[in-house]
């Protein structure tokens, strides 16, 4: 049922540490934690694991 | 209702262990709406939950059926409550076989460790609330678990149109199924305004193995164009007893729903600053406490336009339970600043089920 749209997702690092993911969802702009319980970082690596959205490397 | 009724049901509630914080339910008169401030939101099927008044989501799979606002159609709430939840259908809709018109409050799983779900010790619930409506009839609802393998759909007359009225169920708790205490989706309170046969249960009033949010045959609000659907006192409770409404302070409910969402800013008065002198590459990092440590990592937002000098818009970098970090790249050599604008700067930060 879920149909969460999410079409841009790229880490961002600080000190060379992967800190966030900046992502696109639902048309928003969003920094998601690392975290597995909060609901879109879950969402983005169920996605990344189905092999439909690609997490770009920090800049 | 007579005082010797109260006092009965007074020593029911203490035998039932809990003479206040009894509600497991948050928001339920319906204060809290931080995300919209009372405005109407259309219905749309684009994120798994998604939410309007503090805590209480919806799901659908049709979009624009309905909408959700705090104090729909300005009518008097009932005596003691001075808001509610008000869905208003948008067309005269057919609901379809794999339909869902959905609104619900996850209650988190540390919040129902007690009630011993899954055991052969599981405690009975009892749901009370006060609801509204242009339509008449049977209309119904669902307790569900988290991963959506277990249900118990209810079922509950509306006798009066455009009146308030006020409902009670109480169910056995579930000896089965795998029910979450930690800080994942733990009990699900669903008010079905439309559901199609694929998660239409057979039938009410027990618990069975599946993902059920309603029957087929209930009132469907979607089905008349410009029906609604109020709701508010919506208490959760252990035991075989509905006591009255436990109300809390708006402060003590804005904390309790800050632990799901918190929004930072859009007040009158600025309120968010970020300095520091740019040389060459540099920026601005800026650490700040969330008012509340939040159920998980939130999800931050930035919203609005906001005021710079030699950086960059800000941005949020970085996220926990309960700080979080805003990063401007310098733009120019000289002092750099940050503040958002009032009104319409602000952030919010998402940790809900």
């Amino acid at each position: 049922m879920d149909k969460m749209e999410i079409t841009s997702a790229q880490y961002f690092a600080l000190a060379g540490t992967n800190t966030s993911i900046r992502a696109t969802i639902d048309g928003q702009e969003v920094c998601v934690p690392l975290d597995p319980a909060n609901r879109h970082y879950a969402e983005i690596m169920r996605q990344v694991e189905a092999g439909t959205l690609v997490i770009q490397a920090a800049e | 209702m007579s005082k010797a009724r109260q006092l009965a049901d007074l020593g029911n509630v203490y035998d039932d262990g809990a003479l206040s914080n009894r509600s497991r339910i948050i928001n339920g008169a319906m204060v809290i709406d931080q995300r919209n401030a009372g405005a109407s939101v259309d219905t749309t099927n684009t994120s798994s939950t998604a939410y309007t008044l503090d805590r209480w989501g919806y799901r659908v799979l049709a979009a624009s059926k309905f909408t959700i606002q705090q104090n729909a159609g300005s009518v008097t709430p009932p005596v003691g409550f001075s808001s509610y939840l008000g869905c208003t259908s948008s067309s005269t809709y057919s609901v379809g076989s794999g339909d869902v018109f959905n609104i619900w409050q996850i209650v988190e799983g540390y919040n129902i460790a007690d009630l011993a779900f899954g055991t052969a010790s599981a405690q009975s619930i009892t749901l009370s609330f006060w609801v509204r409506s242009s339509l008449t009839g049977t209309f119904s609802g669902a307790f569900r678990n988290g991963d959506g393998t277990r249900s118990y759909v209810f079922t509950y007359t509306i006798n009066s149109a455009n009146v308030w009225e006020y409902k009670t169920v109480t169910i056995a708790g579930d000896q089965s199924g795998t029910w979450a205490t930690d800080n994942t989706a733990g009990l699900f309170i669903q008010f079905s305004l439309g559901v199609g046969s694929t998660y239409a249960a057979p039938s009410a009033g027990f618990w069975q193995s599946g993902n059920y949010f309603g029957l087929t045959s209930a009132t469907s609000v979607v089905g008349t164009n410009g029906a609604t659907f109020y709701l508010t006192g919506v208490q959760l409770e252990v035991g075989d007893t509905a006591t009255p409404f436990e109300h809390r302070s708006y402060g003590q409910e804005l904390a309790l729903c800050q632990r799901y969402y918190t929004k930072l800013g859009g007040d009158a008065l600025a309120d968010i600053y970020g300095a520091a002198y740019i040389t060459g590459s540099g920026f601005i990092l800026d650490t700040l406490t969330l008012p509340v440590k939040m159920r998980a990592a939130p999800t931050g937002t930035k919203v609005g336009t906001w005021s710079v000098l030699n950086v960059s818009q800000p941005g949020i970098s970085y996220v926990s339970t309960t700080t979080f970090v805003l990063y401007a790249a310098g733009t120019a050599i000289g002092q750099g600043t940050f503040f958002n604008p009032a009104l319409t700067g602000y952030l919010t930060f998402d940790a809900e089920l």
